[in-house]
């Protein structure tokens, strides 16, 4: 039986990385190497306004004082910031009014990752902003969205149109010297989304991105602002992929949301970045800094990640709930296989009075993969009735894996209320045995078993986006029982 | 003994108690019976002082007393006591501690002597013996550990033990076995007096068989809709609710 | 890392009284010297950037400054009688430090044929076996800042050995006393070793006699060998003008069992170190604390359990009352090594703030590279249960006794885990009358009745 069943797990987890595809399309690319010559031809390539260029080189002025983070339990290889490019963009630049126009290539990349740029795909409501390493292509359903004063846009065209906006949010969430990975991409950030809902509007349909890193040795960083005013709501949907290579590429990606009074923002992530082969060569360095502030009262941010992919992730969306009565979530599942490290998690400060924050985590590891939950949850001296409750459960598949977890709780007030809960397990032997005793196999029960075990998170997932999810987790584990 | 004019109540903003009126004597027995919902639980929390519930309108007299000016420890020493429906487990509080805490407590408030510790537990294993309580329930914590029928059973003996003027039975009866229902009924008639009366909260006629009630209120939407004698329970039992949603609306 | 000007100061401290140091020792305390000597030059005293210690930072506590205990600063057993050291209706083996330094013992004569209890100095001449297998072999040097300092420094402490065999029923009491007109630095040694078979139950109570500030540095190693059983108790009772660093560094051979315990009544500043390797199959530990904590007090419990081998069970509850503007702080990691398959570890950390300026600050750890495992932790703050609250008024208990009945019951899940009755009594009126607000805080040793001495100002 058990080498039965290490035959299956070795048959499932050595399946080869279905996107791992790698698109021929003409780049325009900056040599490689940092310093400030390329942060000022990045930003005049963009067209950027001048306060932009500032804020580049404050977060680039920074990020040459400061240390690559060495608390996760990670082992992150020494990365060499000058071996690498920065600026990368189709050359064929898309100025699109019909998806016919878009480079042939290019729609069958998209194609391929299944992306919905087509008008089947408009009829399921997706408005979709695609980024190919570092710029935006394509954006679909702009003028629907425009009716209702919405903004949808690639970064780029933010800053340029919308000036005022972008420099009165962008690094009030994330500022340029947050982290050093936040201010790494402070200062060379290529493109991203920018999204803003305005005063009672109701967003109509989910709003999603796609990023893709496709030309070598490039690091992708994007950057991702949300502001939603007054009484709004978003959603929000943002899936990753990229082709196979051997050598590692670099992520640092920023996403900073304001919500004022009442409005609220749900942000999805489905990541699958490339995670390198089974021997753990290859393969994305997945940095990211995610954070979101619940300014206005009664607003509310919710992160659903449904993590697979990257070589390493070292990730922790977070909620600062300012305003009284503001709610923060966290709802994440996190897969390791083969060599991947996973150090992700969440930090809920709370400021506020009556705030509260719910944390879900499930990790699964396989493979000779480490996975650790991290996360803060603070109550400050003045937010009085904070209630906070984490779950954070960890299912191991196979005895050369790791999962970790380590929770902080850091409480100020007396009123607060608040409770973690953590268990570590791998997957019932009886509970297998028991669906092999009603004819399924293995292979299914643990299918079965796992999508059980991760179905509170994938329930906040959007319908399409909850379906992908389940494909992804079965192709990444199924059937790993040791 | 309980005057109740005209109560409303509400929890987190939605009302649940829309003007209750009951009275009740010395030395009666009355059953409140109504679908779920209706209100019947928070009637009981409302008396005992639950501050999770808002009283917005309407009064409350208990021997001459205004029972909503009271605190829950107050309405207790005036003698007044809950059954819960869900008695409370408090791991690491032994029975013998609380139930002496408790006694003594009212006894300050009434300005008698508190029990030596050989009263009290001559007190405590005379108790149990009217109440045919068997002795290892009070050898642990409150409630910990306890079956559903084991706490029920524990909160007539704290009702035997602390001998209030008017006990309301909140659902004592549901998820009791035949056996531990003749316990409990036994208890309740075993302490009826003339000076004491008994409210008890039900949903169905079986416990009625036990213990026979002087009156029948029916509870609906947040009012007492309909006031018999016990054959409005042999009827509820036959016909349901129906009937009197029926009639309502 | 670079060294604080406070660690420079101590390591000439050491260099200019290393002969007085060393005049007194074993040789093999000696001998561990040059590499405690190397280690602390490395690592210093802790900051609080260093993750361990996050969240206590004693780097202004240890300085060069205190007068340090080579000798017994006036202080004899004669000085000791003036207070009776027993628990009420404890039977047991009493031993007495003064500053770290063994004075008297009363009763050990009494000891089954074979076991051995007294200054670590005199048995380390008559076991210079045990010590050079035991002595450092658990607490070593190059981890932590604390150990190495104490390595360095240390002279003497308490030596229990149970031989193979051998059941020491009565408790051994070791009750250790600061005393003295100047401000002190202790750096105390103890080892217990405990063989094959043995079972020793062993109580550890730490408390101040005078008003001066005292900086204490302790390390305590503790072997427990197959099929042996340690009940270790710790009990806290000291001025908050104490500041003071515990390590327990317990190793576990197979099917053995310890239990051990530990209660902070009252302190200062108060850091616990507890290290716990399982390292032979179907070992098993219980690690409780509780701390009831006021005024500017902070206690630290820091916990490591070590599952390094298959088929080992590790329990850990600590739970802690934080009242005025006293801070807490826990971590406890459960590390579970590869192929240590059917580990059963359970932690759970919960705490009461009483006060809007008491903090808490808890970090449960899971460290896991087995599959096979059943762990789980369990953290809270909060305030006490409002249900039972109710439950309790609507029996007409007042809000201040149901206050104090829960907080009572709340702590009585710990003081349960005691397992020597007089002693779980004892705590538990203690407990109680803590809560009542009867007992002056620092009025007295808990344990021992010793008069009260009154508090020392906070810096």
């Amino acid at each position: 039986m058990a080498s039965e069943q290490d035959k299956l797990l070795e048959e499932v987890t050595n399946r080869e990385y279905q996107y791992g595809f790698h698109s021929d399309i003409e780049m325009d690319v900056l040599p490689k190497g940092l310093n400030e010559e390329v942060i000022r031809e990045i930003s005049r390539r963009k067209q950027e306004p001048e306060f932009l260029l500032e804020f580049r080189l404050e977060a680039y002025r920074n990020w040459l004082k400061m240390e690559s983070p060495d608390w996760a339990h990670l082992k992150i290889p020494e990365i060499d910031f000058q071996d690498m490019i920065y600026y990368a963009a189709p050359k064929k630049k898309p100025q699109l009014n019909s998806m016919d126009e878009v480079d042939p290539e290019l729609r069958a990349t998209f194609d391929k990752l299944g992306i919905p740029l087509d008008e089947q795909k408009v009829l399921a409501g997706v408005a979709v902003d695609a980024i190919i390493d570092s710029v935006s292509v394509k954006t679909t359903f702009r003028e629907t969205l425009a009716e209702k004063g919405i903004i949808f846009c690639s970064f780029s065209e933010a800053a340029r149109e919308y000036p005022d906006l972008v420099k009165k949010y962008l690094g009030s969430v994330v500022p340029p010297g947050d982290n050093f990975f936040a201010a790494l991409n402070s200062a060379v950030f290529s493109d991203g989304s920018f999204v803003f809902i305005p005063k009672g509007v109701r967003c109509p349909m989910e709003l999603s991105s796609y990023f893709r890193i496709n030309t070598m040795n490039t690091g992708q960083f994007e950057r991702t602002l949300i502001v939603a005013e007054d009484d709004s709501y978003v959603s929000y949907l943002e899936g990753c992929t990229a082709p196979m290579r051997d050598e590692n590429q670099l992520h640092a990606a920023v996403v900073e949301i304001v919500t004022l009074d009442r409005a609220e923002v749900k942000y999805s992530t489905v990541q699958n970045w490339y995670p390198g082969n089974k021997e753990g060569k290859g393969g994305i360095y997945n940095f990211v800094t995610k954070r979101g502030i619940c300014k206005g009262d009664y607003s509310k941010i919710s992160w659903t990640q449904v993590e697979t992919g990257s070589a390493i992730t070292w990730k922790y969306p977070s909620c600062v709930l300012m305003g009284n009565n503001t709610v923060g979530e966290f709802y994440s599942v996190a897969l390791t296989n083969n060599y991947q490290q996973a150090d992700t998690g969440t930090k809920m400060i709370h400021l506020g009075k009556n705030t509260r924050s719910l944390i879900v985590s499930k990790g699964i590891s396989a493979g000779k993969s480490q996975n650790s939950y991290r996360g803060l949850v603070k109550v400050s001296k003045k937010a009085d009735n904070a209630r906070n409750f984490s779950q954070c459960d960890s299912l191991l598949l196979g005895d050369k894996c790791g999962a970790h977890t380590f929770p902080y709780l850091e409480i100020n007030n007396p009123s607060a209320k608040v409770e973690h809960e953590a268990t570590t397990s791998k997957i019932g032997e009886d509970q297998i045995f028991y669906c092999n005793q009603r004819g399924i196999d293995t292979e299914d029960a643990v299918g079965l078993i796992v999508n059980g075990y991760v179905k509170e998170v994938i329930n906040q997932l959007p319908m399409e986006f909850a379906v992908e999810a389940q494909k992804l987790l079965q192709i990444s584990l199924e059937g790993s029982v040791g | 003994m309980l005057k109740i004019r005209n109560l409303h109540a509400k929890i987190e903003g939605k009302e649940i108690l829309r003007g209750i009126d009951l009275d009740v004597k010395a030395g009666e027995i009355h059953a409140i019976m109504g679908p779920n919902g209706s209100g019947k639980s928070t009637l009981a929390s409302v008396l005992a002082g639950n501050e999770a519930f808002e009283v917005v309108e309407g009064s409350v007299e208990f021997n001459g007393k205004d029972l909503l000016d009271l605190s829950p420890e107050d309405r207790a020493r005036e003698g007044f006591f809950l059954s819960f429906q869900y008695p409370v487990e408090i791991p690491g509080v032994s029975m013998t501690n609380f139930m002496r805490t408790a006694l003594n407590e009212q006894k300050k408030y009434r300005g008698e002597a508190p029990l030596s510790a050989s009263d009290f537990l001559k007190l405590m294993r005379d108790r149990k013996q009217l109440v045919d309580i068997d002795s290892d329930l009070t050898n642990r914590s409150v409630n910990e550990g306890f079956s559903g029928g084991e706490k029920k059973k524990n909160e007539i003996f704290q009702m035997a033990m602390l001998d209030p003027k008017l006990a309301i039975l909140d659902e004592t009866d549901s998820g009791l076995d035949i056996d531990a229902l003749r316990i409990v009924a036994n208890g309740v008639n075993k302490l009826r007096r003339p000076d004491n009366a008994t409210i008890l909260i039900t949903h169905y006629q079986r416990l009625l068989d036990h213990i026979v009630p002087d009156f029948v209120h029916v509870l609906y939407k947040g009012k007492i809709v309909k006031s018999a004698g016990k054959e409005l329970a042999y009827e509820l039992e036959k016909n349901g609710y129906d009937w009197i949603k029926k009639e309502m609306e | 890392m670079q060294l604080s000007e406070h660690d420079i100061a101590l390591q000439r401290l050491f260099a200019e009284n290393r002969e007085l140091i060393e005049k007194d020792a074993a040789p093999e305390v000696n001998a561990a010297r040059e590499g405690a000597m190397e280690a602390f030059s490395k690592l210093g005293i802790p900051s609080s950037k260093v993750e361990a210690y996050k969240y206590t930072n004693l780097q202004a506590w240890f300085k060069a400054g205190y007068t340090q205990a080579y000798g017994l600063n006036g202080a004899t057993s004669e000085a000791l009688k003036q207070f009776e050291c027993n628990v009420h209706e404890l039977d047991s083996y009493t031993l007495f430090t003064v500053n770290g330094k063994f004075v008297a013992g009363s009763n050990v004569e009494a000891l089954p044929d074979g076991v051995e209890a007294g200054s670590f100095a005199e048995l380390s001449k008559k076991h210079p076996e045990l010590l050079k297998r035991y002595y450092g072999s658990l607490a070593k040097v190059e981890e932590d800042g604390f150990v190495a300092l104490n390595t360095l420094f240390a002279t003497d402490g308490i030596f229990i050995y149970v031989p193979k065999g051998k059941v020491v029923e009565k408790p051994i009491q070791v009750v250790n006393v600061l005393t003295g007109e100047q401000d002190l630095m202790v750096n105390q040694r103890n080892l217990i070793v405990v063989e094959e078979q043995a079972q020793a139950r062993v109580l550890f109570c730490d408390h101040t006699m005078s008003m001066s500030r005292f900086v204490v540095n302790t390390v305590t190693e503790g072997h427990v060998a197959e099929s042996a059983m340690l009940d270790f108790y710790n009990l806290q009772n000291q001025h908050n003008g104490t500041v003071q660093v515990g390590a327990y560094h317990f190793d576990q051979e197979t099917r053995s069992l310890l239990n051990a315990n530990y209660f902070t009544l009252h302190t200062g500043v108060a850091r616990n170190n507890i290290f716990s390797r399982l390292g032979g199959p179907h070992a098993e530990n219980h690690i409780s604390g509780l701390y009831v904590i006021d005024k500017n007090q902070h206690v630290d419990n820091f916990s490591f359990i070590n599952h390094a081998v298959p088929d080992c069970e590790s329990n850990e509850l600590f739970k802690g009352v934080m009242d005025d503007a006293s801070t807490g702080a826990f971590t406890g990691r459960i590390f579970v090594a590869p192929d240590a398959q059917r580990t059963n570890a359970y932690q759970s950390n919960n705490n009461l703030l009483l006060t809007e300026n008491a903090k808490m600050n808890t970090r449960p750890q899971l460290e896991i590279y087995a599959d096979d495992v059943k762990c789980s932790h369990g953290a809270t703050v909060g305030q006490l249960d409002e249900h039972a609250m109710f439950y309790l008024r609507a029996r007409g208990i007042s809000k201040e006794e149901a206050n104090i009945l829960l907080m009572y019951a709340f702590a009585y899940e710990v003081i349960e885990k005691i397992q020597v009755p007089a002693l779980k009594e004892q705590i538990r009126e203690l407990v109680e009358k803590r809560f009542r607000g009867e007992l002056d805080k620092c009025d007295s040793c808990v344990v021992c009745g010793q008069l009260g001495t009154g508090r020392v100002k906070s810096e």
